[in-house]
């Protein structure tokens, strides 16, 4: 059975460009630890339907996995694994 | 050489949005519907779904509930709605500057310099169609013809999720055999007279000699045979952002039914204050007023007046308002709700005709006078300061029509 999706806002760590790029450099997970982006791959608007959301998607690559990070106006979200209530997902 | 216009709807674009960001409500029955506490209880789109169950745009929710028991009903959110229709509009511009949006989920675009660049009128329409699908998650019908009639006609034609293309060679195989009434501008009136002289596609009207038309319907007939025939010439108005706006007007379906000429009065009240003020944020003056009400049975009468001269004056709004609404309804049913619209603007720095017999000193006082309170408002909130006699029923004129709704219907002329 497909494991169930969530959108869950994020604490990130960006860096702002003064010609007014924005590149995400780690998402903080709520469970303390610190995910560093090793590279980011893609930057495109894009919609998630998973998650419920539209934005510009980044596709970044974090410890050798690729995974989409979205930016939606002024908030970071991600397609997380698992149940809202349930924190230690993903 | 023809002109390569697109039409660009959004299909059930309130409940599509809703359903992008609520998956979990994706495959039910979704329906986008006022607060029925406030009496706003009607539809304002529905998924799909919905419609499969026979629900419809405008029918009060307890009726759509009727015929679908698992209606999920959402509550509307007006700014995600104008955000996602920012991103529509952002898209288009992409291939063209002439982008004419019709109301919030709706566009044309003239693609006339950009289509040769980019393949045609129809790879550019299915990149649209494409771009939307991934970038914003929602489904748009793009039409895609040579005038702006028979491209909106295209993108109803096919729905959800579709490119139609109408051409010169395919136009009689596709619109004419259509119903009158599906083509813009034949609302339910002119379907009832067009049915009476035998007129009951859209091949018909066109067929029919142009003087006999206009012989029947005035001005009116001769817009309705070209559109009719493709002869529509009018052109995509450029995007800016800041568009001519052509009227300002605010409605109110009031918390209960509105009996008398008092009750009329102080809503009539808020609704120019709101009105007035919105004219003087954006410096307008107008000459024009109409006045729309509709009674409990949802029959609705629109009226239309003059003032002698370019105002804004709140006071001067409500008076002509309230007199208008006397002219003409004659209290058969209470009523349900109401609205005023200003229209015929001209800037309020635009030199006037001063009137012996008027006193124009007291006029200048007023206009000081909505300006004090403006900036009152603007500082204190809505309801720091308020005529004594709205305040004789508080529950039925607190409501603030200026914040509280932007979205307003439009029309293409």
């Amino acid at each position: 059975m497909a494991v169930p999706v969530y959108k869950k806002y994020v604490n990130m760590i960006v860096r702002c460009y003064p010609d007014g790029r924005i590149l995400p450099l780690a998402v903080y997970w709520d469970t303390g630890k610190l995910y560093e982006i090793d590279r980011v791959l893609d930057i495109r608007p894009a919609a998630s339907l998973k998650a419920g959301g539209a934005g510009i998607r980044y596709t970044c690559r974090i410890q050798g996995r690729e995974t989409y990070i979205w930016l939606e106006e002024n908030r970071w979200f991600v397609e997380a694994k698992g149940y809202p209530e349930d924190q230690d997902a993903g | 050489m023809d002109r390569v216009i697109l039409h660009s709807d959004c299909n059930c674009f309130y409940a599509s949005v809703e359903c992008l960001y609520h998956p979990e409500i994706r495959n039910k029955p979704v329906a986008v519907g006022g607060e029925p506490k406030h009496r706003h209880g009607i539809i304002l789109t529905k998924n799909q779904i919905a419609k499969q169950y026979g629900v419809k745009t405008g029918e009060p929710i307890w009726k759509a509930i009727q015929k679908c028991p698992s209606l999920v009903i959402v509550q509307p959110n007006y700014s995600l709605y104008q955000r996602f229709s920012q991103l529509t509009r952002k898209i288009y511009l992409d291939y063209t500057d002439h982008v004419e949006p019709f109301g919030i989920d709706e566009a044309w675009l003239d693609v006339t310099g950009s289509a040769r660049l980019c393949g045609g009128g129809k790879e550019i329409a299915q990149e649209i169609n494409r771009r939307i699908k991934s970038e914003l998650g929602i489904t748009v019908s793009v039409g895609v013809s040579w005038n702006k009639i028979f491209a909106k006609f295209g993108s109803d034609y096919k729905k959800p999720d579709a490119v139609t293309v109408i051409a010169r060679d395919n136009f009689k195989d596709i619109v004419w055999p259509q119903p009158a009434e599906d083509l813009l501008y034949v609302g339910p009136a002119t379907k009832r007279k067009l049915n009476g002289i035998g007129i009951h596609t859209v091949g018909e009207l066109a067929e029919m000699p142009q003087g006999y038309l206009h012989s029947r319907f005035g001005k009116w007939g001769d817009v309705l045979h070209d559109f009719a025939n493709g002869l529509d010439f009018s052109p995509v108005e450029k995007y800016d952002s800041v568009r001519a706006v052509k009227s300002i007007g605010n409605s109110t379906t009031t918390i209960r039914d509105l009996k008398t000429n008092e009750d009329v009065k102080m809503v009539l009240f808020v609704l120019a204050e709101s009105v007035g003020r919105r004219m003087r944020e954006q410096g307008f003056k107008g000459r024009g007023l109409s006045v729309s009400v509709r009674d409990n049975q949802l029959c609705t009468v629109t009226k239309q007046c003059k003032f002698e001269e370019f105002t804004s004056i709140s006071l001067e709004i409500a008076d002509k308002a309230f007199w208008l609404f006397k002219q003409f309804y004659n209290w058969y049913h209470p009523i349900r709700s109401i609205g005023i619209s200003v229209s015929d603007f001209a800037h309020d720095n635009v030199p006037t005709q001063i009137d012996l017999y008027h006193n124009e000193q007291q006029k200048m006082r007023m206009e000081r006078l909505d300006n004090t309170l403006d900036v009152l408002k603007r500082r204190f909130g809505n309801f720091c300061v308020q005529r004594a006699s709205l305040l004789e029923e508080p529950s039925l004129t607190r409501f603030n029509p200026k914040d509280e709704n932007t979205i307003h219907p439009v029309g293409y002329f």
